[in-house]
């Protein structure tokens, strides 16, 4: 069998693919808190938590009223939007005058609560959710066996993020978005209705969570506290890569995963923390990060 | 006069919690003061120099570790095991600190959390933290070889003591010419720096105070609960002390105190009756606070008697 520094080379792929799977959920999260940041000037610590909300929403909707996957794929993700779009009328739009640390702690306290109340109804466990039969199975490389639902969830979650890419940076609607957080008066004297696009961002920015949520549910365990982990990997992730690039953010998002896959393979102690290890070692070489304008 | 009224309610709480043991259960007593201490060191930080560190648990945890690990397993006196957690959570809060003033603002709050979260992992894995089961059974001993602290009434006194002069001396940095540069800082950084001050020598220092403090709050509630655990450590506990200094009023000084009491009182009471709603209820009250109550209960009451006293005035 074939090795590569004494690792055998399926084991091996099969981590990177583990990693790249990781990754695209990094990218995907990073990428709607750099677009939120970029619009609104608040960090949505709620972030995580909309995104087992969107796992948990997925896991309702088969239980409850037999909504399969590729529907659940369509439909969380717009029910999390609503969600948004509820607390950026109702609470997010009384701080942006205020200092940025508020809008932190607010998101940080609606995290707590949706965290909550999922833990209340369906304990800490986590509950399964089956792989869609169309995703079953695995293709075989020849040198691998590569699942086709972690080919799918690599796929989707690049699709999405490019297509925002695209979104923001080559279409009308998004050079207005980019204007308003540029200047949001002055665009708004153009007639642009600068608090209905925040609101809107907001809602988009949380619906790429659910989607992530929903992506996730068959990959892992639908657990409410899966996303308060991932959120403070991805604010290192942010961290790493400054929220000023949204090709940076995607970059750096598949990039940290797939480091750590292969950390868990040759150092696995390390696994854990190595982002954060990367954080520090960017910090000290280069602190306003890879892809950042420091405001 | 507004000097003696400050003086008369200092010296009014000090016999207030003097007495306190006599009514309420001394263990619990000493659990609020123990995160009215932990508070008022990350006010110092958020209210005063106006950083937000979302990672204070990693010197309250670190500083229980290692106060019950050297108790523990060394057989250390008690005054030099709180005095280990201490310089443990300083020399973490130089290292953390030095990394995190690098960035700015809201940056500042994630690299803080996520260093954090690295100590948690460390704890999780590290040999002598004992996993999930917490380092359990750690000695109260003797203080000076003289005081024995396996009595409750008997700790309380000390540790009352430790937190009146913890407390003395956050009093003392913020009205020092250091605590005004720190405010400095807080409302202005680029006039502070362009008036020739290195802000980041004072942010630093600043900031290995907040951890020292936090880490000796850390080593006494290891005294008091003879355990340390991964709770200790774990962001629930770096989003609670936040929310003890919101509900208290940031940048006050007997805020972080009055919300501590609220808090932990409020937990006690929830515990048992509401179960995993807790985390729920402590989430509402970061809402409505920040929605409707920034200032904090002592905020709001200052504001309150400045609106009056303005009044009375015309």
């Amino acid at each position: 069998m074939t090795e590569i520094f004494g690792v055998p080379l399926p084991a091996l792929m099969g981590q990177l693919m583990l990693g790249l799977v990781n990754g695209s959920f990094y990218a995907i999260l990073s990428l709607g808190l750099a677009v939120i940041f970029g619009m609104l000037n608040i960090i949505n610590f709620a972030h995580g938590a909309l995104y087992m909300m969107g796992a948990f929403f997925a896991w309702m909707g088969l239980t409850y009223f037999g909504i399969g996957y590729w529907w659940a794929l369509l439909l969380v993700p717009l029910a999390v939007g609503v969600v948004g779009v509820a607390i950026e009328r109702s609470m997010l739009r009384w701080l942006y005058q205020l200092d940025h640390l508020y809008g932190l702690l607010l998101t940080f306290g609606l995290a707590l609560i949706i965290e909550g109340l999922f833990r209340d109804q369906y304990g800490a466990s986590g509950l399964p959710y089956e792989i869609p039969e169309q995703l079953t199975g695995a293709f075989n490389l020849g040198f691998m066996f590569l699942p086709k639902y972690r080919a799918w969830v690599i796929a989707a979650s690049l699709t999405v993020c490019f297509a925002t890419w695209f979104l923001i940076e080559k279409t009308r609607l998004g050079a207005y978005l980019r204007a308003a957080t540029e200047n949001p008066r002055l665009t708004q004297a153009f007639g642009i209705n600068v608090p209905l696009m925040v609101m809107l961002t907001y809602g988009f920015g949380v619906a790429l969570a659910g989607f992530a949520g929903v992506l996730a549910a068959p990959a892992f365990q639908v657990n409410p506290l899966m996303g308060s982990h991932l959120i403070i990997v991805v604010f290192a992730v942010v961290v790493i890569g400054g929220m000023g690039s949204i090709l940076g953010s995607i970059l750096t998002g598949l990039a940290l995963g797939v480091i750590e896959g292969l950390t868990k393979v040759f150092y696995p102690e390390v696994s854990a923390t190595v982002v954060f290890i990367i954080m520090v070692a960017v910090l000290m070489i280069r602190p306003r990060g890879l892809f950042g304008k420091e405001k | 006069m507004n000097q003696n009224l400050q003086r008369f309610g200092y010296l009014a709480l000090l016999a207030l919690l003097l007495a306190a043991p006599l009514v309420a259960y001394p263990v619990l007593v000493m659990k609020v003061l123990c995160y009215a201490l932990f508070a008022c060191a990350f006010n110092l930080l958020l209210g005063y120099t106006g950083l937000l560190s979302f990672g204070h648990a990693a010197f309250f945890g670190t500083a229980a570790y290692v106060a019950g690990f050297v108790l523990r397993d060394w057989g250390w006196p008690t005054e030099l095991g709180l005095l280990a957690g201490t310089l443990a959570a300083a020399a973490l809060g130089w290292v953390f600190g030095s990394l995190a003033i690098r960035r700015q603002g809201i940056y500042f709050a994630m690299v803080t959390l996520a260093l954090a979260q690295m100590m948690y992992f460390f704890f999780i894995q590290a040999p002598f933290t004992g996993g999930e089961d917490g380092l359990q059974g750690v000695p109260r001993g003797t203080l000076l070889g003289v005081v024995d602290l396996n009595d409750d009434l008997k700790l309380y006194y000390v540790v009352l003591a430790i937190c009146v002069a913890a407390f003395w001396l956050i009093h003392r940095t913020i009205h020092s010419p250091f605590g005004q540069i720190l405010k400095a800082i807080r409302e202005n950084e680029p006039r502070a720096i362009s008036l020739g001050y290195d802000v980041a020598k004072y942010k630093l220092l600043a900031f290995v105070l907040s951890a020292a403090l936090a880490g000796l709050a850390g080593a006494t509630k290891t005294l008091i609960l003879n355990f340390a655990a991964l709770t200790d450590a774990h962001w629930h506990a770096s989003g609670e002390v936040v929310l003890m200094t919101l509900v208290g009023g940031m940048g006050t000084v007997l805020g972080p105190v009055v919300g501590a009491t609220v808090i932990v009182v409020l937990e006690n009471e929830l515990a048992d009756k509401v179960g995993s709603l807790v985390t729920v209820i402590m989430g509402a009250i970061f809402v409505v606070c920040v929605l409707l109550f920034r200032r904090g209960i002592v905020g709001e009451f200052m504001a309150l008697r400045r609106r009056w006293s303005g009044s009375t005035d015309q």
